[in-house]
């Protein structure tokens, strides 16, 4: 970057997506306050007949232009000015020009280790965590022969393949032994014939030698420092950094148009997810708060968290809105989606719908009925992507770890990260979420999704600018939090969920602030106002039994952030969220609590 | 985003089409640039590197890995057939004789003296690619392939299943509405691609994958049926690898619906043509659409098919409900954002459907290109 972050005046930031390149347009003003100012989005050109990313980004960028009325274009359209010119010149260009980019399928990259669940599962969290789509994760033990596979490797085409196994002086035995499946596979990159299959190995570092010897001259071999030195620890970083940097020489290079759009941005592009789960462990850190994100997207769906400063990602990668819909549907199966939905369906037509949504992946819902069934199906897509989230994200395998006598009778030694009780906020991204005719539907398809616990603040994202904000915290972190904070967050409102074990429990809690006392009862959904700037301190007491946060039973003092829907007190109950299986009694709750939040127009 | 809309499908009598046939990894093109090439002639060629066998030597020879060198009775590279001696060793004073034999026919490439490892090819398998439609080589992919162009009709579906086949166009039904049933399929269908007008039953597939029917091309299809037929569900619309004698192509959408009437007329005017059909679709970045394509001699007057934009006038079709499968044309481009009854603010336009005039979401329609 050649402007120093001091002087940054104006910033635009693209994110090309697989569909859709979307630009913003980041400004600082009078009162030296960095804000959105303009959007502008384009179809992605990547593929024929154009096939050159940067047409996209131009045309993206040429509606801010106009929007704006401002010159961000040389004169022939061919590229953006950078830097900015000064206020004599009219002003014209930006300082700064960055990128993220999932176009082209994103990063997709495959793993390998010698344990599954210990430096295989480390592998992937690198991979995961830099941004790419696993495709598979290869280990000694994964109950495959070798022959399956080595057929495995080479049938998957990656664009790069990270390779990890043994701790620093441990296992060479096992570690060769994945090496010779490699070798034997002779994998090809995904994209372009004429280059080597870029491989990291970031396992045993004293079996380097061997390993070059082996793989050497036959792929594009990186080596990195292990990602599991020893197996209490797991040092993902150098791992990441070089997945980065090989997806900018490789990877992007072979897209069309990638190689001109490189030259353009001032600092390396990013592949979206990592650029989204980056601002996502910027929140937590700076809030010192627990943080699950998510994104929705038409293909996949990507699941962030921050739990006690540990970060985690997992994509899902066939849970999607319209691409992948009907994958929802095949893994949900259609009782589950039903549940949501506030009235009859019937079965063979909702299949045909949602076959549909998958072959015209770009319509939208035009009734209200149809929108109904979306928010559905989105329901099931998050639940299902969280799922998989809670079940990756755990504590490291295979280590010493000390255990106490009542340790020892807890068979559940791999528990998850993920505590619903401790999670503060909740983030939502994507079109479903973002782009629901009113706030309140996001806030609820949160709430039911991820059947949140206690007390928790639920937000989303305005317009999918995580990523771009992402990208920009590399070089401005300052710039990029406060028009995170002012103009991409929109802060929904609270939800309290006491959790009540068991049967009976008629009142389950009461909320008292500001010399109010509100009562939860099981079964009732209710929406008081709070608004977006109001905090209050609320003093929640359960009844016996019953927790908030703070044990069964235990009073829980907290302070409760408002939003643009409110203060949700929802006393269904959990774990799980006992939904009413006959269709009279599904359609007479659903019916219930779509009033009870005036989710759709016909309960104004 | 003044242009979202969806690109059509394209219908046409007459066009230029041109298809990349390209090989899985290098090989040798068998054809120049400028050649006729019929739809079934080879135009490229590679060998697939042969399967793999890993056996322990180490553990079948009772040595330890880096024992196994001064054992092996077989050079690394050599040629070896199944059953074959590649190793020998005895132990206890040569009381005890244990070997390793190659357990395929190939190369015995490579031994690990730390794993004891050994690793077996077979020989490679050549495969070889079609040019798929009868046409001219106009470039050629160094090692990779050829594109070839081809003149002709051209049919595209929404969705289909199995490869590509390449057989003569008969048609069953009499009208675009006409559901395609089992008892419609008769012997003589055998080795035809066979025309539909609205949704074809999952019997009447059936019955056209026992007959080896080459093709079914229909309105509609239940996408229930999909899961009864393979016995997964299609997740994902990304097919074409579909083992089954019969590809399918469905030119509408899931559900019962008609074939656009123009869609059927130009199939009807190519009844017993011989068509390159091909179920493979992928609806992702790279979109691939299934197809029907039925080659001329070039004198007609080819259309080169571009995304036109929405405009008065353009006939277009409604691809979501409540107007799912409805055909009209564009009567008005309101430019104001319009509250839908799901509250969500877009751009509409207006379709004359002949008998009303509807106000549809302009990302809820798709220009009827041909």
């Amino acid at each position: 970057m050649g402007i120093s972050p001091d002087d940054l005046r104006s910033v635009i930031a693209t994110d090309c997506g697989s569909t859709t390149t979307k630009a913003i347009l980041i400004e600082r003003n009078d009162k030296g306050e960095y804000r959105l100012t303009s959007r502008g989005e384009a179809p992605t050109t990547v593929e024929a007949p154009v096939e050159d990313v940067t047409r996209g980004v131009l045309n993206a960028v040429r509606e801010i232009q106009e929007l704006r009325k401002r010159t961000f274009l040389t004169d022939d359209g061919s590229a953006i000015i950078t830097p900015q010119s000064g206020p004599e010149d009219g002003d014209r260009g930006t300082d700064l020009y960055i990128s993220t980019s999932s176009a082209g399928g994103g990063l997709q990259m495959m793993v390998a280790g010698v344990v599954k669940k210990m430096t295989a599962e480390s592998a992937a969290r690198a991979a995961l965590g830099a941004g790419a789509i696993v495709m598979d994760s290869v280990s000694i033990n994964d109950k495959r022969l070798p022959h399956e596979k080595i057929e495995r490797i080479r049938q998957l085409r990656p664009d790069m393949i990270l390779f990890a196994g043994g701790t620093d002086g441990g296992t060479r035995k096992h570690v060769v032994a994945i090496a010779e499946l490699l070798r034997a596979a002779q994998p090809r990159p995904r994209l372009g014939t004429g280059y080597d299959l870029p491989v990291i190995f970031a396992g045993n570092k004293e079996i380097r030698g061997e390993i070059e010897q082996m793989l050497g001259g036959k792929v594009a071999l990186q080596f990195v420092d292990n990602v599991r030195p020893t197996l209490e620890v797991e040092h993902l970083g150098p791992a990441r950094d070089a997945i980065h940097e090989l997806f900018m020489e490789h990877v992007m290079a072979q897209a069309p148009g990638y190689a001109k759009l490189m030259t353009w941005t001032g600092v390396p592009i990013m592949p979206t997810p990592g650029a989204m789960g980056l601002m996502i462990k910027t929140l937590a850190e700076r809030t010192r708060t627990n943080v699950v994100g998510v994104d929705i997207g038409g293909a996949t769906t990507d699941v962030f968290s921050v739990f006690d400063g540990t970060f985690n990602r997992t994509v899902s990668a066939n849970l999607g809105m319209s691409y992948s819909v009907s994958n929802v549907l095949a893994e949900a199966g259609i009782g589950d989606i039903q549940r949501w939905v506030p009235f009859e369906l019937d079965e063979a037509d909702l299949r045909d719908r949602i076959g549909n949504k998958m072959i015209r992946p770009t319509t939208i819902p035009q009734t209200l009925d149809e929108l109904k069934i979306e928010q559905a199906i989105a329901r099931e897509a998050l639940r299902l992507s969280f799922v998989q989230h809670k079940q990756f994200a755990v504590k490291l395998r295979g280590g010493q770890q000390e255990r106490s006598i009542s340790d020892a009778f807890d068979q559940d030694s791999t528990s998850t990260l993920v505590d619903m009780m401790k999670l503060d906020v909740l983030v939502g991204s994507g079109g479903v979420l973002s782009h629901a005719p009113r706030r309140t539907q996001s806030m609820m398809m949160m709430i039911d999704a991820f059947g949140v616990e206690g007390v928790t603040e639920l937000a989303v994202d305005s317009i999918f600018m995580m990523p771009h904000l992402g990208v920009l915290s590399t070089v401005h972190p300052a710039a990029a939090i406060e028009v995170f904070e002012k103009d991409c967050l929109v802060r929904l409102g609270t939800c309290i969920a006491p959790v009540a074990v068991g049967k009976g429990h008629g009142t389950l809690c009461t909320v008292s602030y500001q010399g109010a006392s509100h009562t939860i009862s099981r079964g009732d959904l209710v929406l008081l106002p709070l608004g977006v700037d109001d905090t209050v301190e609320a003093t929640i007491t359960p009844t016996r039994g019953v927790d908030v946060g703070a044990g069964p039973g235990a009073r829980v003092v907290k302070k409760v952030r408002g939003g643009v829907c409110g203060l949700v007190l929802d006393g269904r109950g959990r774990r799980p969220m006992p939904l009413p299986v006959s269709p009279p009694e599904r359609v007479a709750a659903a019916t219930r609590w779509t009033k009870a939040l005036d989710l759709y127009p016909e309960a104004a | 985003m003044g242009d979202a809309y969806t690109p059509g499908l394209t219908v046409t009598r007459s066009t230029v089409v041109r298809k990349t046939r390209r090989l899985p990894l290098p090989g040798e093109v068998l054809v120049k640039v400028g050649d006729r090439v019929a739809a079934r002639d080879p135009v490229a060629r590679a060998q697939l590197p042969g399967k793999v066998h890993l056996i322990n030597v180490a553990s079948a020879l009772g040595v330890l890995p880096d024992e196994i060198a001064p054992a092996l009775r077989v050079k690394i590279g050599a040629n070896v057939t199944k059953g074959q001696k590649i190793g020998e060793a005895s132990s206890l004073f040569g009381l005890i004789k244990s070997s390793a034999e190659a357990p395929c026919t190939g190369t015995f490439e490579s031994v690990s003296a730390i794993t004891g490892m050994g690793m077996f090819r077979e020989p490679p398998v050549p495969v070889e690619v079609a040019a798929y439609v009868d046409g001219t080589v106009i470039e050629i992919i160094p090692e990779e392939g050829v594109i070839v162009e081809a003149h002709g009709a051209l049919v595209q579906g929404i969705f289909g299943l199995a490869g590509e086949g390449i057989a003569m166009i008969t048609m069953i039904a009499k009208q675009p509405d006409h559901v395609l049933e089992a008892s419609d399929l008769k012997p003589e269908h055998t080795g035809k691609i066979v025309v539909g007008g609205a949704r074809a039953t999952l019997a009447a597939l059936r019955r056209a994958i026992e007959l080896k029917v080459a093709g079914v091309v229909c309105g509609g299809f239940a996408y229930q049926d999909i899961k009864e037929l393979l016995g997964f569900d299609v997740g994902v619309a990304i097919t074409g690898t579909e083992d089954l004698p019969t590809t399918l192509v469905v030119t509408e959408g899931f559900g019962d619906i008609a074939m656009a009437r123009a869609t059927f007329e130009l199939l009807q005017s190519l009844e017993g043509k011989r068509a390159s059909i091909n179920g493979a679709t992928q609806i992702r970045a790279g979109v691939i659409r299934p197809e029907l394509m039925v080659p001329d001699d070039g004198s007609g007057n080819a259309t080169v098919v571009e995304g036109g934009g929405l405009e008065i006038g353009a006939p277009v079709r409604c691809i979501r409900a409540p107007y799912f499968g409805r055909i009209g044309t564009v009567s008005a481009l309101p430019v104001e954002l319009h509250t839908l009854p799901s509250e969500t603010k877009v751009r509409v336009l207006e379709v004359d459907l002949g008998t009303e005039k509807i106000l549809v979401p302009r990302a809820n329609v798709e220009v009827i290109e041909r």
